[in-house]
């Protein structure tokens, strides 16, 4: 249930469900031809469940995806005799998903490639160039190397910490989104880079947590900041966005 | 700046082909295919220049293999600068290790990067185009609309027609900008193009499961993509590879047409060739010719 009605972050989600189960199958370790079918299932429910919870757009792949997940685990459950007709060759009800998987993956290791190639270009510039090579806008808004999942699972994991400290919460003034936009802003000006975990320690209640989360969607998503992770399950940095606006102002004023 | 067809930079050792090459490549406002060199070589000769021209009846092969010879060397000696073949051209650019030293001489932001499921998306389009929508959210597990939206706003992805399936779905692939965005020549060399292939990933299909193979036939011509006036890409062009042999030989056939004219309209029609393989738009080539190296489209 969205904790927080007055304000729905529009952060446009463009991963989908194969990309949430290989970003755990990723995190867990797991062999991705012999997926632990139970926790993977366990986990992604518990993501799904955080993104409702923010009220993030969950596409309704998400939705089916689940719903073959639960499908998978109880034929599982069942002796391979007792096992519907309809899958008579194939002994194994992970298959289908298991396939779906790997060629997707393949695609997502092309895009690495794609990833490396296009910022060794972006450092070549041609002879009397005012441009460089290309020039694009980002679509998908301000996630370097960071996938929507990193962020809730560091979101998280924030959760699962104050929970404990919940107990004997006090009704003070009401905690906001905007209020969340506000401290993150502060931050970010104060110390140009933020490790993101550390904008959730000084927070105690559920609701601030979740508004800061929210916040920071919201700033991502208007490009006022920047997260991006060094390494792969990493620290993810949240930052002011490349300063080259501010460059050429200060190059403006000394002219 | 001295032309490179007036004299040979020592008058006293004859030009080597590389450093005529080389030139070349220098003055070329925009990236240049070998067949364009060979065209240059061919009609000062013709033009009856009174310094000797042993370059003439250079052959392609011969020019392709002392531009890598170049290439090689420049590299080697890691000059700041090397020569690359983008979008089918070859050309200067500076070395990618200076990149932070020239962007902030230019006073240029840092390069907009593409998100992650930008990628995967383009990578799928890439690979597999030409490509159905429903063909990439098979294989995405997600709804792409958006994505395709930002995608062809980018001019990273182009529509290339219709397909046959049914209800005739537009068709997708990548641009010129798309190859130059990722300092690629051609799809052709995208890393492990062949594994990822849909002839590959149907010859799977098909061995697991025995039959219905998507039908992904060529492009036909067909009507024309929204907003676009002339969606004149046909099945043959998609079909049409883009290795520098393709283009080298449809190069030729403008050379001898119009052999003595001098190189511009040449270059341009050239140009065209492979404007053709990723934009549907004519009247936007002319105005590209300028600015070269396609960077003048948005």
């Amino acid at each position: 249930m969205p904790i927080q009605e007055e304000y729905k972050v529009k952060l446009e989600v463009f991963e989908g469900p194969l990309d949430l189960l290989l970003y755990l199958i990723k995190k867990d370790e797991v062999d991705i031809y012999d997926i632990p079918i139970e926790l993977i299932a366990r986990q992604y429910m518990e993501y799904l469940g955080l993104m409702r919870m923010l009220d993030l757009d969950i596409a309704g792949e998400f939705l089916v995806m689940a719903a073959t997940l639960m499908m998978i685990k109880s034929r599982m459950l069942l002796p391979p005799e007792e096992r519907p007709e309809l899958e008579a060759e194939e002994e194994d009800p992970r298959w289908e998903l298991i396939r779906q998987l790997i060629e997707y993956k393949k695609f997502k290791d092309a895009a690495a490639n794609l990833q490396e190639m296009e910022s060794r270009a972006g450092n070549m510039f041609l002879r009397s160039a005012e441009d460089p090579v290309v020039v694009v806008e980002q679509p998908g808004v301000g996630l370097e190397d960071v996938t929507i999942f990193d962020l809730i699972a560091s979101f998280n994991e924030a959760l699962k910490r104050v929970q404990v400290n919940e107990i004997g919460e006090i009704m003070a003034d009401r905690f906001t989104v905007a209020d969340g936009i506000e401290s993150i802003m502060g931050r970010i000006q104060r110390e140009t880079q933020v490790v993101f975990t550390t904008l959730f320690r000084p927070l105690i209640t559920r609701q601030e947590i979740v508004c800061t989360f929210l916040a920071l969607l919201e700033l991502i998503r208007l490009r006022q900041v920047v997260a991006r992770q060094e390494a792969v399950f990493g620290e993810i940095m949240i930052r002011r966005p490349e300063a080259g606006a501010a460059l050429s102002v200060e190059r403006a004023q000394a002219e | 700046m001295t032309s490179e067809n007036n004299q040979p930079p020592d008058d006293h050792a004859p030009a080597e082909l590389k450093q005529v090459l080389g030139a070349l490549l220098f003055a070329a406002r925009k990236p240049i295919t070998a067949d364009e060199l060979q065209a240059v070589l061919a009609q000062v000769d013709q033009n009856g220049e009174d310094t000797a021209h042993p370059f003439a009846k250079t052959r392609a092969g011969d020019i392709r293999a002392a531009l890598e010879q170049l290439q090689a060397e420049i590299a080697e000696r890691k000059l700041g600068i090397i020569i690359v073949e983008v979008a089918g051209g070859f050309r200067f650019q500076t070395d990618p290790s200076g990149g932070p030293w020239v962007r902030h001489l230019l006073n240029l932001d840092k390069p907009a990067r593409l998100s992650k499921p930008a990628l995967e998306t383009l990578a799928i389009i890439a690979y597999r185009q030409p490509a159905t929508r429903a063909e990439i959210e098979a294989l995405r597990g997600v709804n792409v609309d958006a994505m395709m939206r930002h995608l062809l706003e980018l001019q990273l992805i182009r529509i290339m027609g219709r397909s046959d399936l049914p209800g005739r779905p537009l068709m997708y692939g990548t641009t010129q900008l798309f190859l130059e965005h990722f300092g690629l020549s051609s799809v052709k060399n995208l890393p492990g193009v062949e594994q990822l292939s849909r002839r590959d990933a149907e010859r799977v299909r098909r061995e697991s499961e025995d039959g219905r193979a998507a039908d992904s036939g060529p492009a036909q011509a067909a009507a024309s993509p929204p907003g676009d006036a002339s969606g004149d890409v046909s099945g043959e062009a998609l079909a049409k590879p883009e290795t520098p042999d393709a283009a080298e030989a449809a190069g030729k056939g403008g050379d001898q047409a119009e052999g003595d004219q001098s190189k511009e309209p040449e270059l341009e029609e050239e140009q065209d060739e492979y404007d053709e393989d990723d934009d549907d738009d004519d009247d936007k080539d002319e105005d590209d010719d300028e600015n070269g190296d396609g960077k003048g489209r948005e």
